[in-house]
C-alpha cells in the first residue's frame, strides 16, 4: 500500500478513499442510486413486506428491484470477487483454480469471542460449505449447526448493505470525516468522551489495536458486554475421564470446547470400536439439553435445588462444609462413584449456575485430584476478562451522566441483548454520536447514528483464539458483498492512518509477535493450516480455591424459578435472520420457528395452561408474553425460555418468530431466579413442531440395554427380534460386484445436536419452508433426528435417532413410480431422478421411513439474486411438484469416485466422506463401501450391536443403527 | 324366439311388470322420443342445468389456481400424500361401474328388466369415469407431465414403469372409457336412426342422421350387431371386474398397513357396484318422475337394485369384517395398531359413519315396503353414496397418518380448495346428465320395443 | 294391437297401383308389414322361392330374421378372437420390452422380467384390442358409415326405423321379373308394396 502521510489526514484519507473505491463509475451510480425513489423506500423499511418464507414471488419481484439497487450501490453488482490479498488455499495442490473444482481454505468462526477452526468449500471463489478443521483443537473436523448455517448467513439480503447516517444513505468517506474529527475533538480531552463498546474480545490484533487507541486517549475507556458470556479459563479432558458430573452444563453443545469436549466424550462410550468399557455421565439439569439427554442418569432440577445438590455433594467429598441433615441416596451413589474414579473424573459447572456452584465445582475436582488431569487451569483466553454486566453497567451510568460523546458500538446489538433493568437504549439518547459496526440494521442501529456494515467473517481478515486459547488467523473466502468493514477497519478510523485495509492490520500485528525475515513463511504456514502454533493459552497452577458464598434461602414451594438460556441455535439473536437454523427443530423439543415457555407437565397442571396456551410472565416489572409448551424432563415449577428470538429488527426471517426473553432479564440474575409470575391470558397460539409422536408405541425402532446387559447377551439386539432372513425374499439378490454403499450411525454417542442437519441442507440445497408449511409437515430437511422416550414420562429416557434414505434394496418406493423416477444404482445408491419425477407422491406413501420430502410448493427461492451464490453448484435446485429425498451426497461419491478413476484405483475407506458424516462431533455417522471388508462400515456391520430399523419388513436398509448402551450406576436408587 | 321367452328367467312379479301394459311401438318411441325431439326444457332442467354450470366453473377456479401454485394449496403433506384427490378418483371410478355392469352383466343374464335403465346407466358409466379420470392429473406435482404415464416412443427413449399399480391404472382406466364409450354408441346407433326419421327440423335430421351412420335396420346388419354387441357384453364383464381391481392393487401392492390386504380386490368390486347401484338410483328416480318414464322404469326396476344394492352391501360388510379380523389373526403389530387406530384413533368418527352409511342403514332394505317407498330409496341411495366416500377416506387417510415410524405420525385437513375440487366434479357429472337427458334418448327405444313386442306374445299366449 | 291406419292406408294402395312403374332406375320392390312374424314368414317364402339378393328391414333385432333371408355367415366372433390374441401379444411384449430391452433398471431389487406384475396391463390390452375389433369389425362389414341408400328413397320406408317390417327383393336377383315378383310379394300379404328407385 502507499507510504502514509502524516501532513493533513483528512485529505489523504479522501484521496485513498477515492482511489480504493475504484473510479468515477461508482459515485455515478451511487448518486443516481442515493436519489432513486425506491432507495429511499428501501432505506425507510428494509424489503416492505417480504413474507419471512421467502415464498412470495409477487413482493419479492418489489424487492428484487430494491436489491439490485443496494447491489450496485455495494459497489459490486451481484458478482462475488475473490479477496485481492493473497489467501492460502488448505490444499496446496492445485495451485489455481480449476472451474468446478472446489478449493478449500482454513478459517474460523468466531461465536461469542470463541472460535471453531473450520475449512470452507470455495467454488469459484464462492463459499459454499464448510468443514471442520481437524487440525483445529476445538473443531477436529467436526462443526456445529451454527457454523454450517453462516454460509447463508453470509449470503443473507437481510444483511446491512451500504454505510448508513440516520438510516439514510451515506458513504465511508463521509464515515471517515465525521470520525477525523471526532479524532481531533477528543484529542483535546484525552479521549475522555470515547467510549468503545465491544463483545467478548479474544483477537489479539482487535486487542492491540484497542490497546493503542487506550494509550492515545488515556481518558477513553473500552467496555465489553455479550449477552452469553463464557469466561474461558478451563478447560476439560473427557478422554481421561470415566465419571463426569454435569451440574447443568451443556458441555457437550452450549459451551466453547463443545465439538471437542463431545468428540473426546464418545471416545469414552463408543462400544463400536471394540471397546467394553464406558463411561458414566451424571446430569442434573432443570431443562432437557442434548447433554442431558445423553446421560446415564439425569436429575431432573431447578438451578437452585442444583446449587443445593452441589453443596451436599461437595461436602460429602469434603470439599466444603456440607449443609446440615443427610446427604440423599443418589448424592451418596454419585460420591462413591467419583471416589473410586479420584483423578479420572470431571465435575463441571454450567454456565447459568451462580458463582457457589463454580466454586463448589472446583474444589471438587480439587479434592478429588482431578486438576491437571481432567481439569487444567489456564490462562484466561480473552484479551481482558471482565464482568460484563458490570461494565456495561459502568457505560451505562457515564452515559447517563452524559460524559460519553461518542459511543462506537463494534458488533453485537446490546440496544436487544442488554438486561432489561439497564435502559440501555434510554441511555443511548444522552450520546452525542454513536456508532454502529453490525451484520445487520437492527434493534441498536435504529438508535445509532453511523451504521457502519460489517463484513461477515468469511470476508473478514481477523484473528481469534479457540477455548483453549490457539490462535487461527481469520481468511476471507470472498470479498465483502455488500462493502462491509471489519472492526478493526472501524477501529483505525481513529488513528492516523484511517485507510488502513484489515489485511494489513492483522498482518502488522502477527509482524510485531514473529519478528524475523522468516515471517511470510510463518504467515502462509498459519494461513494454510488454520491455526498459529504454540499459540494455546499456558497452563496456570490452580490458584487458591474461591470462597464459596453462603447459601441462600431456598425459595418456598411453589415459587415459579424462571431459567433463562441462550437459544441453542440462534445464540443470543444473531443468529435469527437464519432460515436454516429458525427451521432447525430444537433438539429438546423438535419446536421450529419460535422460543417458548417449556414448562413440567406437573406444573402446567397445577396452573392449568397446556401447549400453545399464551401466558404473561412478569419478573422484575419486566413484562412477555409467550406460549406454553409442556417439555417432558422439564424441572417441576421452573418455566426455561431461550434468547434470541422475538427480534423487532432483525430481518424478514427472524420477523413474527418467537419472543424475546430479554425483556425478562436483569442485570443482578442474568439467568433468572425465583419470583416470576405466570398468569393465563385466554389466547392461543400455533407452533410449528416437526414431530408430534414421542413413544415407540411398543415397537423396536431403537433397541437399547444397559452396559449389564449387553454384557450378558452380546446379541441381544438380535434376539429381541431377528431380522427377516434374505433368503426369505421371494425375488433374486441383485449382485453389487464394485462399490456397495452403506452407511452405519451409532446411537450410542449421537447427542441430537443437528449438525448433520444443517450440513445436509447447506450440502443440497434444501429449501427453507417457513412456519406455516411446518406446521403442515412439509419440512424439507432430507435428514431429521427422531426423538422417543422411554420410561418416566417426567423424566424420561431420550432416544435419539437421525433418520435419513436407509436406501433399502428392496425399496418399495421404486416399485410404485409409474414413470422409473426413483431407481437402483448399479452401487446400490436408491436414486431420485428430478427431472423425471411427476409427483405422484406413492413413492413416500410405500416408504416404511417416511423420509422422502416433496416440494408441495415452490419452496427453493428462485428469485432472490444473493442467494444464487450460495448453492452448491454440484446440487440441483429442486423444483416445484418433485420428490426429493437423501442421496448419500451421490455428488461427493462421484467426486471422489472420478478421481480414484483418474489415477486408476480403486476407492480406498474414508475417501468419500458425506455431509452428514463430516459434520458430526462424536463421529456416529460411518459411511463407506460394504465389499471393501477392511472399511470401518463393513466391520461395524458386523457389530452385534447392528440392526436395520423395520427390518422385519425385509426391504434390506443399507442404512444401519448400532443400538444404544447405557451404563447406570448398579447401586443407584430411583427416587 | 318362443323358445327364448320361455327359459328367459322371469323375474316378473304379479304387479310388478318390466313395462306397463297397453304399450306400442308408436308409444314407446313418442314417449322416450318426444323427450329429446318435441318437449321444450323447462324452467326446472333449466334451473338445475345452471346450478350444476356454476359448480362447474368452480371446479375451473380450483384447478386454475391449483395450475398455478402447485398441490401444496390441498391439505396432503408427508406421510399424508394422497388426500381427497384419490379417496375422489376411487369413488367416481367405484360409481362408473354399474353403468357397464348393468349392460353387460346382466345382458349375458338375460335379465330384461336391464332394457329400460341400461342407456342412462351407461352414460353416467361415462361422465363418472371422465370425473374419475381428471383426479390423477390434477393430483400430480407437476400435472403438465401427465403424458409421460403413457408409453409413447420419445427422444429420450424412456418408458414407464410396468410394475408400478399406477400404470395398471392408467391402462384399466382408459380402456374401461374407450370400451364404455363404444359400448353405449352402439348402443345408440339404431335409436339414432329411430330419431333421424322422425326429427322434423332438418338439423336434428342432419345430427342424428350423422349419429346413425345411415343405419337401416338390415337384418343381415341386426345379426352382425347383436353379435358385435353380445362380445362387447362378454368382453365387458370381466373388464368391469378388472377395473376395480387394479384400482383396488393401488393400494394391496403397497406395504402399508390398511392397504396391503389381500381381501382388497373382491371388496373393492362389490363396493364399485355398491355405489354404483346407488348412484344409478339417485339419477333413476328423479328422471321417472320427471319426464314420467314410471312405465318404463317400474318400482321393478327400483326394487331389483335396491336388492343387489343390498347383496353387494353385505359383501362389502364381510369385506370390512375380515379387515378387522386379518389385523388380529396377523399378530403384527402394525396390522393390529393399525385397526385399533381406526376405530378408536382420531379419525375414528369416519370409520364409525361408514359402518353406519354401508352396514347398518342398507340392512332396512331387507323389508319390501322399503324397497317399494321411492323416497325411502332416494335417500338411502343417497347414504349409501356418502358411506361409500368415507370408505375411501378412511383406508386412504388414517392408514397414511400413522404408519411404522410414530415419530413421522401427522394429520390431515382439507383446504377449501380441497373441497371446490370435489364438488366441481359433481357439478361436472350433473351437468353432462342433464345435457344427456336432453339431447339423446334416455332409454333405448329399439330394446323397449323387442320388450313390447316380447310383452305382447305373453299377453297373447295368455289370450289363447 | 290398436289398428289406427286403415284411413291412410287405402290411399297410399290406390296411388300406388296405379303408377306405372319407369323400366329404368328400379333397386327392387319393398314390401312393407306390420308384424315382424309375417316378415320372417315372408322373407321364409321368397327365399325357398328361389329369390337370394334380398334384405329385410326392421326397426328392431328380429330373430330368425337374418336366417331366413339365407345370412348365416356372422365373421364378428372370430374377429374378435383375433382382435384378443393380438391384444394379449402385444400388452404383455409391451411390458417385457420395456422393462427388460429397452431400459433395463433395477427397480425396487425386482427381477427384470418381473412377469406377475405384467399381467394386468396384459389384460386390459387384451380387452381393448378385442373390442375395438368388435366394434370397428361389425361396422366395417355394415358397411356403415353408408349415408345413401337406395332404399331411402321410398317415403314410407322411414317407417323401418319406428314400427314397419319391410322385405326387399333386389333387380339385381337372377329370378327377378318386374311383373312376377310384384306378383310374388303381393300374394305374401304386405300392407304395401313399394317400387324403390336407383
Amino acid at each position: 500500500m502507499k507510504p502514509k502521510h502524516s501532513d493533513t489526514p483528512h485529505l489523504h484519507v479522501l484521496q485513498n478513499r477515492l482511489e480504493s473505491v475504484g473510479g468515477r463509475e461508482y459515485w455515478r451510480s451511487l448518486e443516481e442510486l442515493a436519489d432513486t425513489e425506491e432507495f429511499r423506500a428501501f432505506v425507510e423499511d428494509e424489503f416492505p413486506g417480504r413474507s419471512p418464507e421467502w415464498l412470495n414471488p409477487p413482493n419479492r419481484r418489489e424487492v428484487l428491484r430494491l436489491m439490485a439497487a443496494s447491489f450496485g450501490l455495494a459497489g459490486l453488482a451481484a458478482c462475488t470477487k475473490m479477496p485481492i490479498q493473497k489467501i492460502i488455499p488448505y490444499v496446496r495442490q492445485p495451485e489455481e483454480v480449476i472451474p468446478g473444482k472446489a478449493m478449500f481454505y482454513a478459517t474460523a468462526m468466531p461465536v461469542g469471542g470463541y472460535a471453531t477452526g473450520l475449512l470452507v468449500e470455495s467454488h469459484l471463489g464462492r463459499p459454499t460449505k464448510v468443514e471442520g478443521n481437524p487440525d483445529h483443537p476445538a473443531s477436529l473436523g467436526a462443526t456445529d449447526a451454527i457454523a454450517q448455517a453462516s454460509v447463508l448467513g453470509l449470503y443473507d439480503p437481510d444483511r446491512a448493505q451500504a454505510i448508513s447516517l440516520y438510516a439514510r444513505l451515506s458513504a465511508y468517506v463521509n464515515f471517515l470525516a465525521v470520525m477525523n474529527r471526532v479524532r481531533e475533538q477528543q484529542h483535546q480531552k484525552k479521549g475522555a468522551g470515547l467510549r468503545i463498546l465491544t463483545e467478548t474480545v479474544t483477537s489479539p490484533t482487535l486487542a492491540w489495536q484497542i490497546g493503542n487507541i487506550l494509550t492515545e486517549f488515556p481518558e477513553a475507556k473500552w467496555d465489553q458486554y455479550e449477552a452469553v458470556h463464557y469466561s474461558g479459563s478451563e478447560i476439560y479432558h473427557f478422554d481421561k475421564a470415566d465419571v463426569v458430573v454435569s451440574l447443568d452444563a451443556d458441555f457437550l453443545g452450549g459451551m466453547p470446547g463443545s465439538l471437542r469436549y463431545a468428540r473426546d466424550f464418545a471416545s469414552k462410550r463408543k462400544l463400536s470400536e471394540g471397546q467394553t468399557s464406558m463411561n458414566r455421565l451424571y446430569v442434573a439439569e432443570p431443562s432437557p439439553s442434548i447433554t442431558g439427554s445423553t446421560a446415564d442418569h439425569r436429575l431432573r432440577m431447578r438451578p437452585t435445588e442444583i446449587e443445593t445438590l452441589a453443596r451436599s455433594l461437595a461436602g460429602r467429598l469434603g470439599a466444603g462444609q456440607a449443609p446440615a441433615g443427610t446427604a440423599s441416596a443418589q448424592v451418596e451413589a454419585i460420591a462413591k462413584d467419583l471416589e473410586n474414579h479420584r483423578g479420572s473424573s470431571v465435575v463441571i459447572a454450567g454456565l447459568q449456575q451462580p458463582p457457589a456452584v463454580h466454586a463448589l465445582a472446583r474444589a471438587m475436582n480439587q479434592a478429588l485430584g482431578n486438576v491437571g488431569v481432567t481439569v487444567t487451569g489456564i490462562q484466561p483466553v480473552e484479551a481482558k476478562p471482565v464482568d460484563q454486566i458490570q461494565s456495561l453497567w459502568t457505560l451505562v451510568k457515564e452515559m447517563n451522566a452524559g460524559q460519553v460523546d461518542v459511543l462506537m458500538i463494534l458488533g453485537g446489538n446490546p440496544v436487544f441483548t442488554a438486561p432489561a433493568d439497564l435502559n440501555f437504549s434510554t441511555a443511548m439518547g444522552k450520546v452525542n454520536l454513536r456508532i454502529h459496526n453490525s451484520l445487520y440494521f437492527d434493534e441498536t442501529s435504529e438508535l445509532c447514528h453511523w451504521q457502519v456494515p460489517e463484513a461477515h467473517y468469511l470476508e473478514s481478515w481477523s484473528d481469534a483464539r479457540a477455548f483453549d486459547g490457539t490462535v487461527t488467523i481469520l481468511q476471507p473466502l470472498i470479498e465483502p458483498l455488500y462493502g462491509g468493514k471489519t472492526p478493526h477497519e472501524v477501529l483505525v478510523s481513529l488513528t492516523d492512518q484511517p485507510d488502513q485495509t484489515s489485511h494489513e492490520i492483522v498482518r502488522s500485528y502477527w509482524q510485531t509477535k514473529h519478528t524475523g525475515a522468516d515471517f511470510e513463511i510463518f504467515w502462509e504456514k498459519a494461513l494454510h493450516d488454520g491455526i498459529v502454533p504454540n499459540t494455546a493459552s499456558p497452563v496456570v497452577a490452580a490458584g487458591p480455591l474461591p470462597a464459596v458464598p453462603a447459601a441462600g434461602r431456598a425459595p418456598d414451594a411453589g415459587t415459579l424459578e424462571l431459567n433463562l438460556r441462550p437459544d441453542p441455535y440462534l445464540f443470543d439473536g444473531r443468529f435469527a435472520n437464519n432460515g436454516w437454523l429458525q427451521e432447525l427443530p430444537k433438539p429438546e423439543s423438535k419446536l421450529t420457528w419460535d422460543n417458548v415457555v417449556y414448562i413440567s407437565a406437573a406444573t402446567a397442571v397445577r396452573l392449568g395452561v397446556e401447549n400453545e396456551d399464551m401466558v404473561d410472565l412478569e419478573y422484575r416489572g419486566g413484562k412477555l408474553r409467550a406460549p406454553i409448551w409442556v417439555l417432558p424432563g422439564q424441572a417441576d415449577d421452573c418455566l426455561t425460555m431461550y434468547f434470541g428470538n422475538g427480534r423487532r429488527r432483525g430481518g424478514n426471517v427472524a420477523k413474527d418468530a418467537g419472543f424475546n426473553a430479554y425483556l425478562l432479564r436483569a442485570s443482578d440474575q442474568p439467568w433468572g431466579a425465583p419470583g416470576v409470575q405466570l398468569r393465563k391470558t385466554g389466547n392461543r397460539y400455533t407452533i410449528a413442531n416437526t414431530q408430534h409422536h414421542h413413544s415407540m408405541e411398543g415397537r423396536g425402532i431403537v433397541k437399547s440395554a444397559t452396559l449389564a446387559e449387553y454384557e450378558k447377551d452380546r446379541d441381544f439386539v438380535k434376539h429381541e427380534d431377528p431380522e427377516t432372513p434374505k433368503s426369505q425374499s421371494l425375488y433374486p439378490e441383485y449382485p453389487y460386484n464394485g462399490y456397495k454403499w452403506g452407511m452405519t450411525i451409532d446411537q450410542n454417542v449421537c447427542t441430537g445436536c443437528s449438525a448433520c442437519v444443517v450440513a445436509c441442507q447447506a450440502e443440497n440445497n434444501i429449501a427453507v419452508v417457513g412456519k406455516e408449511q411446518v406446521v403442515k409437515h412439509r419440512e424439507m430437511q432430507w435428514l431429521r433426528i427422531d426423538r422417543y422416550h422411554k420410561g418416566d414420562a417426567a423424566n424420561p429416557e431420550v432416544f435419539n435417532q437421525p433418520m435419513l434414505c436407509q436406501h433399502c434394496e428392496k425399496a418399495p418406493c421404486e416399485l410404485v413410480c409409474p414413470v422409473a423416477a426413483t431407481v437402483h444404482s448399479g452401487e446400490g445408491l436408491n436414486q431420485m431422478v428430478y427431472n423425471r419425477c411427476v409427483g405422484t407422491r406413492y413413492c413416500s406413501n410405500n416408504c416404511p421411513y417416511k423420509v422422502r420430502r416433496f416440494n408441495f410448493l415452490l419452496y427453493s427461492d428462485w428469485y432472490t439474486e444473493s442467494l444464487y451464490g450460495m448453492r452448491n453448484p454440484d446440487v440441483t435446485v429442486r423444483s416445484r411438484g418433485v420428490m426429493e429425498k437423501c442421496t448419500y451426497c451421490v455428488q461427493r461419491i462421484n467426486e471422489a469416485k472420478i478421481d480414484s478413476e483418474k489415477e486408476d484405483r480403486r476407492l480406498h475407506d474414508g475417501e468419500i466422506v458425506t455431509a452428514c458424516q463430516a459434520a458430526c462431533p462424536t463421529r456416529a455417522i460411518v459411511f463407506g463401501d460394504i465389499n471393501d471388508t477392511t472399511s470401518q462400515v463393513a466391520k461395524l456391520k458386523q457389530q452385534p450391536l447392528n440392526y436395520g430399523v423395520l427390518g422385519d419388513l425385509n426391504t434390506q436398509p443399507r442404512t444401519t443403527y448400532l443400538a444404544r448402551v447405557t451404563n447406570p450406576n448398579p447401586d443407584w436408587v430411583k427416587t | 324366439m318362443r323358445a327364448e321367452d320361455t327359459n328367459t328367467p322371469t323375474l316378473v312379479e304379479p304387479g310388478a311388470p318390466v313395462l306397463a301394459p297397453g304399450h306400442t311401438y308408436q308409444s314407446v318411441q313418442e314417449d322416450i322420443g318426444s323427450i329429446v325431439l318435441t318437449q321444450s326444457a323447462g324452467r326446472r332442467w333449466m334451473l338445475c342445468f345452471a346450478v350444476a354450470f356454476l359448480a362447474v366453473n368452480m371446479l375451473l377456479v380450483a384447478v386454475i389456481y391449483l395450475f398455478v401454485r402447485g398441490v401444496g394449496i390441498w391439505g396432503i403433506n408427508i406421510p399424508i400424500a394422497w388426500g381427497f384427490a384419490i379417496v375422489n378418483f376411487v369413488w367416481w371410478i367405484g360409481i362408473g361401474h354399474a353403468g357397464t355392469l348393468i349392460s353387460a352383466i346382466l345382458l349375458l343374464l338375460k335379465q330384461d328388466w336391464r332394457t329400460s335403465i341400461n342407456r342412462f346407466a351407461e352414460a353416467m358409466t361415462l361422465f363418472a369415469v371422465m370425473c374419475a379420470g381428471m383426479f390423477p392429473v390434477l393430483h400430480l406435482g407437476r400435472p403438465w407431465l401427465a403424458y409421460w404415464l403413457f408409453p409413447y416412443p420419445n427422444t429420450m427413449g424412456i418408458w414407464p414403469q410396468p410394475r408400478s399399480p399406477l400404470l395398471w391404472d392408467v391402462f384399466a382406466v382408459s380402456t374401461y372409457f374407450i370400451v364404455s364409450l363404444m359400448f353405449w354408441y352402439v348402443g345408440l346407433i339404431p335409436d339414432a336412426a329411430t330419431l333421424r326419421d322422425r326429427a322434423v327440423e332438418p338439423w336434428k335430421q342432419h345430427v342424428f342422421g350423422v349419429l346413425a351412420m345411415g343405419w337401416r335396420g338390415s337384418a343381415k346388419h341386426w345379426a352382425r350387431y347383436e353379435m358385435a354387441y353380445l362380445l362387447l357384453a362378454g368382453l365387458a364383464t370381466p373388464l368391469v371386474v378388472s377395473v376395480h381391481t387394479v384400482v383396488s392393487f393401488d393400494f394391496a401392492v403397497a406395504i402399508l398397513p390398511g392397504w396391503h390386504t389381500t381381501i382388497f380386490p373382491p371388496y373393492f368390486v362389490a363396493g364399485a357396484i355398491y355405489s354404483g347401484f346407488a348412484m344409478v338410483l339417485t339419477l333413476a328416480i328423479p328422471i321417472r318422475k320427471f319426464y314420467h318414464l314410471e312405465d318404463f322404469i317400474t318400482m321393478k326396476h327400483l326394487q331389483n337394485m335396491a336388492k343387489v344394492m343390498l347383496g353387494t352391501g353385505l359383501i362389502v360388510a364381510y369385506g370390512y369384517i375380515l379387515e378387522a379380523f386379518f389385523s388380529f389373526y396377523s399378530a403384527n403389530q402394525y396390522e393390529g395398531f393399525m385397526m385399533k387406530n381406526r376405530v378408536t384413533g382420531p379419525y375414528g368418527p369416519a370409520y364409525w359413519a361408514l359402518i353406519l352409511c354401508n352396514i347398518l342403514i342398507p340392512q332396512s332394505l331387507w323389508s319390501y315396503r322399503v324397497r317399494t317407498n321411492v323416497t325411502a330409496l332416494f335417500i338411502l341411495s343417497l347414504v349409501v353414496n356418502m358411506g361409500m366416500w368415507l370408505e375411501r377416506f378412511v383406508i386412504v387417510v388414517t392408514s397414511l397418518h400413522r404408519d411404522f415410524l410414530p415419530s413421522s405420525w401427522g394429520m390431515y385437513y382439507p383446504t377449501k380448495w380441497d373441497i371446490m375440487v370435489f364438488f366441481g366434479t359433481v357439478g361436472f357429472f350433473a351437468m353432462m346428465f342433464f345435457l344427456f337427458v336432453r339431447l339423446l334418448p334416455a332409454i333405448s327405444i329399439f330394446e323397449m320395443k323387442d320388450l313390447v313386442h316380447k310383452v305382447a306374445h305373453a299377453h297373447d299366449k295368455k289370450g289363447h | 294391437m290398436p289398428d289406427d291406419s286403415t284411413t291412410n292406408i287405402t290411399g297410399h294402395r290406390t296411388e300406388i297401383i296405379s303408377g306405372d312403374f319407369p323400366v329404368t332406375g328400379r333397386w327392387g320392390f319393398l314390401a312393407e308389414f306390420r308384424e315382424p312374424e309375417d316378415l320372417v314368414k315372408a322373407a321364409q317364402r321368397a327365399y325357398d322361392a328361389g329369390y337370394r339378393r334380398m334384405d329385410a328391414y326392421s326397426p328392431m333385432p328380429v330373430h330368425g330374421l337374418a336366417e331366413a333371408i339365407g345370412f348365416n355367415r356372422n365373421a364378428v366372433a372370430p374377429l374378435v378372437l383375433v382382435g384378443g390374441v393380438i391384444g394379449c401379444c402385444s400388452g404383455f411384449m409391451l411390458c417385457y420390452w420395456i422393462a427388460v430391452v429397452a431400459y433395463p433398471l433395477n427397480v425396487g431389487g425386482r427381477p427384470l422380467n418381473s412377469w406377475p406384475a405384467w399381467i394386468p396391463i396384459t389384460f386390459e390390452v387384451t380387452v381393448l384390442v378385442a373390442s375395438l375389433f368388435a366394434v370397428l369389425g361389425m361396422l366395417a362389414m355394415n358397411g356403415l358409415p353408408q349415408p345413401y341408400h337406395p332404399v331411402f328413397n321410398v317415403p314410407r320406408f322411414a317407417l323401418a326405423s319406428q314400427d314397419r317390417f319391410f322385405l326387399c327383393i333386389e333387380s339385381a336377383d337372377p329370378l327377378f321379373d318386374p311383373v312376377e315378383t310384384k306378383q310374388f310379394l303381393e300374394e305374401l300379404h304386405p300392407d304395401f308394396v313399394s317400387n324403390v328407385e336407383m
